[in-house]
């Protein structure tokens, strides 16, 4: 406990101050939340200070393999996997990772999508836990996480769990934390060879998504394995494109498979028109992307 | 009288400099708030609905909150701009969603909010009438014509292909444009014994100084406003502030305390007035060769729901309509349609913009149809001097838009590039399967820009300004002009302490207080440099003329003079000019001198048949402008942008640079990004995130020419440059776009959306 | 609640509210009326300061986040040596127009010269790319970051971060 302001300063302290008062507003970069009318504001809740929590700040190496519990259908494990597993801590900014030398090689999408949030300002402040527990769908983060494979930690007063990322979005702005939770890391398998992304934003900088593409693939003998295909904007969650997957899996690393994975792309979307862009702009621009990253990646 | 070397056309720092690099400069919100209250607008919801009632429920409010309404006015209910119809508050009914319909004041801003979310209002909605279609069946609110020539018995001919002349017409949309100044409206009105004092960010003391009058029944006396430094303008604090003034005065009279309003970001999108939309059908006729022989435009503006400044918007939009090139017979007719959005205003360019992106879209159509480059197009037309301009004007030597297009195409290399890219283009098809990650273009536009107000309107004002003495002996310039960024409080003293013979430093200027400064006109229309800048210069040069023949007398001796402000006799320095004001002054002699603007005798426009000399001189701008578009994103990145401005003469040239690069990047993002997006009047994009102003990452790298071919007038041949760079850019930017990847847009924003909306129509329609 | 933390070198004290904007209590309490609201939503950049040495956006930045930490502001950079030359060439290569975007702009450029003397292009634009300017179209702005000498540009130029703190933190 900070003896000053008697705020939290572990994960414990912090989950017990959550059950005793719910209403008690975990703030991170608060680049979400301090985005909020001005009555809301001054109206404010009690809160604790996630950045001021040491545990749930960092990145490093740790040993632990992924749990192999409840991998959905798909995401299949790869063989050779041996640790060590990244572990990003929630409140590690998207400047940290930008710049970190394990993200930079290891996880380049990872590292490109940081630098492509909002602007500097923004990144200096910006926590990849804040990006995953606002669940914006337009969250630039999402596909690329998606696309690694990544796990959650999630610390509960009950104990830590962690789960697949897969499973972590259940539906718009609806996640799998429940009252009371943080989430307090993440954590990144071994890194596939062969990683894409693109953002299609509203502009150069200081943008957000229409649309956004994530993936990530071995490769045997000139055939693409292990895909997997993240897109965001298009649906009120980040989701697979299933589809697209099954068209490369196996398949060799040529124009066809990706101008088939593409088109499977388009059909199996169902974006929407909003302020920023239109259904039929996102469609088109998601699959010519998957196409384009296919042929680049 | 002899000028010290290097005062024009050098770049010392500029006045408001340090002051705004320290952080040290006053805007309106950073004056101490102590004793103030905040106010706060209740607004429509709707775009047109009666108002059925309108209740503050005292119970849900702050306790001390005050509360005005229209019936609270007791003087006229209208701001006087042209007419006065837009009302302060919306009484019986609301004509655009964000009218202002009650004000509530408080101590604090959370209060203010609060006591506004305890104003209960009951519309009953009414058909609002929202789109271009609709509108133009309704009375237009405005309309001008001008004619020359037989256009439409050549048109004629031309659509039945005789005469040899061919037929090209076109359509094309301009959106409305948020000025997005980054200090957003701001304004602070206090009442002492019956006198009321406003300060605030704001183009026009004067305008507001009038309103206010208006609303308020007071004498000239009674009303003192002054105008601070403003972040930024661009057109957009030339009307609508004399509306917030009229607002922070009702609330400051109800508080019985000084009460500033100052708008958030939201508030300021949805509230404020915007770019008119426009909507431009040409017929022209063409030779062969590219000539244009006749031309017929229409030009529509959205006015928005009042008429506010509109007229005369419309009026410099028909004006520039053919641009800067020979149409020796032409029918143009301008209307300004009401619509219930709110009313359109004054934005960078008033209408030349708008009507000169539509031109110069349809040069690049003319050119397509003839199989004719775009230079060599402009090439055949372009004015020179000895030509005439549809009005009648005859071009004096002044005229630089022949130079201005090929400086701009030769360092451009515009030719080679739009060729190898069209040729690009043809062999491999860049949106189709196989394509290349990126295709660039490149597009070439000119245009030009009337200097000062349109007509007559220097004549009827002759404005004012007047030089003074201070009591240490420097020259103070006291003028109405605004310092917005675009640097009139640093290029005024230099223009007068050039024409005095004084160094910089011993020129000041006085801040915009109607208490102290004469009406020299409001800030817009590029007329601060040439026509208050040149009116300064001369009443310095007058008074320090006056100072030195009362030196001669006193001596008894002829031939002084003042140059790098020392007193020069024919043997040489005499003493120093603020030693020698103070004697002056001592001797209780006349310490101002006043002296009026005097446009060109010689400048006649008749205003019912819109032929004469309609602005006395034209500076011009042609930009080639480089994009890259992604061929699978249809996302456009302008690149590169050459531009060469001809404004005459170039006084102070960091500054003159920095008004090019920043109208031009303001027009580029006009092209592609900047767009209002309304649906049922609602607009969707109130904020930041999503109304979509260019970042560093999104300017282009530019390159700027400055050409100088001063017109006869001062100051030294000066023509203004404030608005010339928002005239032609966004049709360059098209231009590009169509060069890399073959999609011809006639509407601006090109946002990808709108890109691919062509791209797939063009492609069903060469299917069927 | 109280908290301490440094502003441009100097140990300070501020009461508020816990959610309080950094900007407020800047512009409110101290004065320091460099810093503006463009947006209030973290679009436009008007409001950079550096907290602990890094660029953030303060109309986003809860005054409880700024416990035990330094602040600086376009004020504290003026008030060095090399922070008011540093300005004082940035007005004169037209870096300023209505001067709104001005206190951020500097900051951001400040910390990015620090970090990269000479920065490229590139470097400029997305260094700066959080920071809206309305009136330059930006290229002044990037002339005077590009143009200026290194020899400026040592830790001197900013106050110093590590005043006396107050508290045990
Ligand atoms: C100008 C601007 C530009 C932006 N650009 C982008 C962009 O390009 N791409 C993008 O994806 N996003 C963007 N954002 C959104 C935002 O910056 C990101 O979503 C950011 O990652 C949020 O993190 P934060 O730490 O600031 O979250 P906060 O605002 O602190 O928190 C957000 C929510 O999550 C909760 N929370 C945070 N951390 C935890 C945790 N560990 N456990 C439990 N709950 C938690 C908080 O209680 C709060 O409800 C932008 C925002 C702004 C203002
Ligand atoms: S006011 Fe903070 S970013 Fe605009
Ligand atoms: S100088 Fe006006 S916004 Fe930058």
């Amino acid at each position: 406990m900070n003896p000053a302001s008697g705020l939290p300063r572990t994960v414990d302290e912090a989950l017990l101050r959550l059950q005793e008062r719910p209403d008690t507003v975990a703030l991170a970069g608060c680049t979400d939340w301090m985005v909020r009318d001005r009555l809301a504001r001054a109206d404010a809740p009690p809160v604790i200070d996630l950045l001021a929590i040491e545990e749930l700040h960092g990145i490093e190496e740790i040993a632990t393999p992924p749990s192999e519990a409840k991998r959905p259908a798909g995401a299949d494990a790869d063989p050779t996997t041996p640790p060590p597993l990244l572990r990003i801590g929630a409140t590690t900014t998207f400047g940290e990772i930008r710049v970190d030398r394990r993200v930079v090689e290891g996880y380049p999408i990872l590292a490109e999508v940081a630098s492509q949030i909002g602007s500097r300002q923004i990144q200096n402040r910006a926590t990849l836990g804040g990006n995953l527990v606002n669940a914006s769908p337009a969250g630039d983060s999402l596909p690329v996480l998606l696309a690694l494979a990544a796990e959650v930690e999630i610390a509960s007063p009950d104990g830590r769990r962690r789960i697949p990322y897969d499973a972590f979005h259940l539906g718009y702005r609806e996640t799998a934390l429940g009252p009371g939770e943080l989430l307090t890391a993440v954590l990144l398998p071994p890194p596939p060879p062969h990683q894409a992304f693109r953002k299609v934003g509203t502009r150069a900088a200081v943008a957000i998504s229409k649309v956004m593409v994530a993936m990530a693939a071995h490769s045997r003998q000139g055939r693409w394995s292990s895909m997997r295909i993240a897109a965001g904007s298009v649906a009120p969650v980040p989701m697979r494109l299933r589809a697209a997957e099954k068209v490369c899996e196996g398949a060799p690393i040529d124009v066809e498979t990706a101008t088939e994975a593409a088109e499977a792309a388009w059909g199996e979307v169902e974006p929407i028109d909003d302020v920023r862009s239109t259904a039929r702009y996102r469609r088109w621009a998601l699959s010519r992307v998957v196409r384009r990253l296919l042929l680049e990646m | 009288m002899k000028h010290p070397p290097g005062i024009l056309g050098s770049s010392p720092l500029r006045r408001d400099g340090l002051e705004k690099v320290t952080g040290a400069a006053r805007y309106l919100d950073d004056l101490p708030a102590e004793g103030t209250w905040v106010g706060a607008t209740v607004r429509s919801r709707h775009p047109h609905a009666r108002i059925v009632s309108l209740r503050f429920d005292r119970t849900k409010a702050p306790a001390d909150a005050v509360f005005v309404h229209a019936g609270d006015i007791d003087g006229v209910n209208g701001l006087q701009i042209l007419d006065d119809r837009w009302p302060i508050l919306a009484s019986k009914e609301v004509h655009y969603v964000g009218e202002a319909v009650a004000l509530v004041a408080a101590p604090t801003a959370e209060d203010a909010l609060r006591a506004a979310a305890a104003v209960e209002v009951e519309y009953e909605q009414r058909p609002a009438v929202l789109d271009w279609e609709e509108a133009a069946r309704n009375e237009p609110l405005y309309e001008l014509a001008l004619d020359e020539g037989r256009c439409e018995a050549i048109l004629e001919a031309a659509a039945n292909g005789d005469d040899g002349l061919i037929l090209v017409e076109g359509e094309y949309f301009t959106g409305a444009q948020e000025h997005l100044y980054l200090e957003t409206q701001a304004m602070l009105a206090e009442w002492v014994d019956g006198r009321l004092a406003v300060t605030g960010s704001m183009q026009c003391p004067y305008y507001v100084k009038n309103a206010l009058q208006h609303v308020f029944s007071l004498g000239e006396d009674a009303v003192q406003v002054v105008g601070r430094y403003m972040g930024g303008a661009f057109g957009g604090k030339e009307d609508y502030p004399s509306l917030l003034a009229a607002h922070a005065a009702l609330l400051a009279r109800a508080a019985r305390r000084p009460v500033r309003i100052v708008y958030d970001r939201h508030e300021d999108i949805v509230a404020t007035t915007k770019r008119h939309p426009s909507h431009t059908r040409i017929r022209s006729a063409v030779k062969k060769d590219g000539t244009l022989v006749a031309a017929r435009v229409d030009f529509d503006l959205d006015g928005g729901a009042y008429l506010g400044l509109s007229p005369v918007v419309l009026s410099r939009g028909i004006l520039h309509a053919t641009g800067p090139y020979r149409v020796p017979n032409v029918r143009i007719r301008g209307r300004v349609l009401r619509t219930d959005t709110p009313p359109s205003g004054a934005f960078r360019g008033f209408g030349a913009p708008q009507s000169q992106f539509a031109w110069e879209r349809h040069m690049d159509r003319i050119g397509r149809r003839l199989g004719i480059d775009p230079l060599t197009l402009r090439r055949r037309n372009v004015l020179h001097p000895g030509d005439r301009l549809p009005t009648g004007q005859l071009m004096d030597a002044s005229c630089g838009a022949a130079a201005a297009l090929e400086e701009a195409a030769r360092r451009g290399d515009f030719l080679r590039r739009w060729k190898k890219a069209e040729e690009d283009r043809r062999r491999d098809e860049p949106l189709g399967r196989g394509n290349r990650p990126v295709a660039t273009g490149v597009g070439l536009s000119l245009a030009f820009h009337g200097a000062g107000f349109t007509g007559l309107g220097e004549h009827r004002m002759r404005s004012p300004v007047t030089v003074r003495l201070t009591a240490e002996g420097r020259l103070e310039i006291l003028c109405a002009a605004t310092e917005m960024g675009q640097g009139a409080v640093t290029v005024l003293p230099m223009l007068a302490a050039d024409a005095a013979g004084l160094r910089i430093d011993d020129v000041l200027i006085h801040e915009p207080d109607t208490d102290v400064v004469p009406d020299s006109g409001p800030t817009v229309a590029s007329r601060t440099t040439m026509v208050v800048g040149a009116t300064a210069a001369r009443a310095a040069h007058e008074l320090v003329q006056r100072i030195v023949q009362w030196k001669e007398e006193q001596m008894g001796e002829a031939a002084l003079r003042v140059e790098d402000s020392r007193l020069l006799g024919p043997g040489g320095e005499i003493g120093d000019f603020r030693e020698l004001a103070r004697e002056y002054l001592a001797a209780g002699q006349p310490d101002a001198v006043t002296v009026h603007n005097e446009p060109p005798p010689w400048q006649r426009f008749d205003e019912d048949s819109y032929h004469g000399s309609a602005y006395p001189t034209y500076s011009y701008q042609a930009q080639v402008i480089e994009v890259e578009v992604d061929t699978d994103t249809l996302q456009v990145r302008p690149t590169r942008a050459v531009a060469a401005a001809e404004v005459g003469k170039v006084l102070h040239e960091v500054q003159c640079r920095g008004q090019v690069e920043g109208g031009l990047l303001q027009a580029v993002g006009w092209a592609l990004w900047e767009e209002m997006k309304r649906k049922d009047g609602q607009l969707l994009n109130d904020r930041m995130t999503t109304y979509i102003v260019p970042t560093f990452l999104d300017a282009p790298e530019m390159e700027v020419h400055l050409i100088e071919e001063p017109w006869e007038g001062p100051p030294h041949g000066a023509k203004g440059v404030g608005e010339l760079p928002m005239d032609g850019p966004a049709s360059a930017v098209c231009a590009a776009i169509e060069n890399a990847v073959g999609i011809a847009l006639d509407s601006i924003p090109a946002t990808p959306e709108r890109l691919l909306d062509h791209h797939i129509e063009a492609a069903q329609g060469g299917r069927r | 609640m109280k908290v301490h933390f440094i502003l441009n070198g100097k140990a300070v004290e501020a009461e508020g509210r816990p959610t309080d904007r950094l900007l407020d209590v800047l512009r409110h309490v101290f004065h320091l009326t460099g810093a503006k609201e463009g947006c209030g939503e973290g679009e436009c950049g008007a409001c950079t300061v550096l907290l602990d040495g890094r660029t953030v956006l303060s109309c986003l930045v809860p005054l409880i986040q700024v416990d035990g930490r330094s602040v600086i502001t376009v004020e504290g950079l003026a008030a060095t040596e090399k922070g008011h030359a540093y300005l004082e060439r940035f007005a004169l290569k037209g870096g300023t127009q209505c001067g709104a975007c001005t206190p951020g702009i500097v900051l951001s450029g400040a910390h990015l010269l620090q970090e990269h003397p000479h920065p490229s292009h590139r470097e400029v634009a997305h260094a700066l790319a959080g920071n809206i300017c309305r009136c330059t179209g930006y290229q002044a702005i990037q002339r005077a970051l590009s143009e200026e000498p290194e020899a400026v540009l040592d830790s001197t130029l900013l106050p110093a971060a590590d005043a006396e703190r107050e508290d045990g933190s």
